[in-house]
């Protein structure tokens, strides 16, 4: 089946600024995204979990798939939200079947 | 002093103190113990519901009156000055930089919800009454401080605070501040007829959810002091039993002053004394990412709110009948 290049953004990001991030990612032109739970993790500011959080705590991670030619334009967009807080933005190499779609 | 003494061992042998204790235990015993996430919000949503339907049915069994007015007054005016008051004792008593110290004072401003709702159980426990109203002060001191703290970093020149449109309006519209209101006056609506209908709901199981509740509570305080360890100095610690005892002090003032009932004047020192752990942070890691999340959350529900619930509340409720004589 014939297969189209993408690129595949993921933003796993504090849960209070889910919403500023994908405000940030549909102003920039991504026609999708997919919000996901975190379970737990650690890093540079140590380790945290989602176990028995009441308020809008912990981590989500939040998944683009974008045409390659769009990369550096989204990422300057979501850099401009996360820049100041913990997180991390990683980009992969992707296939996708409809590339109309991204 | 041994009224004091009598009231906080009491407490402290209650099944809501315990189980908060076993949850801090098991956190520090690195146990594998844990309330999954969506079983925290379900509880939490049934105490707030619960707390705010009763507030507003015992507002419709009594009636409107002027102290209720000046205690929501009080309590919004409180809320933005209690961070000035926690912000200069930080400075003095801890090397924390300026956006650290607002980012806590943010916090000692706000209110503990859970602290509130332990208190009117012990209240309720010793068949002494409170203002129904007391829940709607509670929903107005959950957020000014945090307008106060942003003044103090713009004030300091540390560093920049982050505030725009979305976050006002997270803060007015966060889900704790629209589930007790509208609780509140949900029961304020239907009065007694409306509590008669669901008290089987709202009324017996109330003690025993909070018993898990406070389990989880203990277990993410646990958590968060055994990664905290040698983040925080003595005086951060001093400050953080030091901040509510004297800000219970300045809530027993306001609330003999507004005229307050004995039970209603103890609410206003819980409400003054606590810290926020839920609404805050979430506001500070938008508002101020640069301070250390470490340092406030240890704090407030490190610190403070183990001392609230076991200590702080019969010490509070010992003054307060010692000053109001009832």
């Amino acid at each position: 089946m014939q297969t189209h290049i993408a690129k595949r953004v993921e933003i796993v990001i504090e849960a209070p600024l889910e919403r500023r991030l994908t405000d940030a990612l549909t102003a920039a032109g991504v026609t999708g995204y997919t919000v996901l739970p975190v379970l737990g993790g650690s890093g540079r500011s140590g380790q945290w979990s989602r176990d028995g959080q009441v308020g809008r705590a912990g981590m989500v991670s939040v998944v683009c798939l974008i045409k390659p030619e769009r990369l550096d334009g989204l990422l300057d967009a979501i850099f401009a939200v996360v820049k100041k807080h913990i997180g991390v933005v990683s980009v992969t190499d992707a296939h996708v079947l409809r590339a109309e779609r991204f | 002093m041994t009224e004091i003494l009598s009231l906080a061992g009491a407490n402290l042998i209650s099944p809501i103190i315990l189980s908060f204790a076993l949850g801090l235990l098991a956190a520090l015993a690195r146990s594998d113990l844990t309330i999954p996430e969506a079983v925290a919000k379900g509880m939490s949503i049934y105490l707030l519901f619960s707390i705010g339907f009763k507030g507003g049915v015992a507002v419709s069994a009594h009636g409107i009156d002027q102290t209720l007015v000046l205690a929501l007054i009080a309590g919004l005016v409180l809320s933005f000055v209690l961070p000035l008051l926690a912000f200069g004792l930080l400075r003095v008593m801890t090397g924390l930089s300026a956006i650290d110290a607002a980012a806590v004072a943010a916090h000692y401003g706000s209110i503990s919800i859970v602290t509130f709702v332990a208190a009117t159980s012990v209240l309720n426990g010793r068949m002494i009454s409170s203002e129904g109203y007391m829940v709607a002060v509670a929903a107005v001191m959950e957020a000014p401080a945090i307008l106060s703290a942003l003044w103090l970093v713009a004030r300091s020149g540390s560093g920049e605070a982050r505030m725009d449109p979305g976050l006002i309006r997270e803060l007015l519209l966060n889900g704790s501040i629209v589930l007790l209101v509208g609780a509140f006056f949900i029961g304020a609506i239907t009065g007694e007829k409306g509590f008669a209908e669901i008290s089987a709901f709202i009324e017996a199981p109330f003690k025993g959810v909070l018993c898990l509740f406070l389990l989880d509570m203990g277990l993410i305080a646990g958590r968060g002091l055994r990664q905290s360890r040698g983040v925080l100095g003595m005086g951060a610690v001093g400050f953080a039993i030091a901040m509510p005892l004297v800000s219970a002090m300045i809530g027993l003032g306001i609330g003999a002053l507004i005229g307050l009932s004995l039970g209603g004047v103890v609410l206003m020192m819980v409400l003054c004394a606590s810290a926020s752990y839920i609404a805050v942070p979430a506001a500070m890691r938008v508002a101020l990412p640069e301070a250390n999340p470490a340092v406030y959350l240890t704090l407030s529900l490190g610190v403070t709110f183990p001392f609230n619930l076991t200590l702080g509340i019969p010490l509070y409720l010992a003054i307060a009948q010692a000053v109001t004589g009832a």
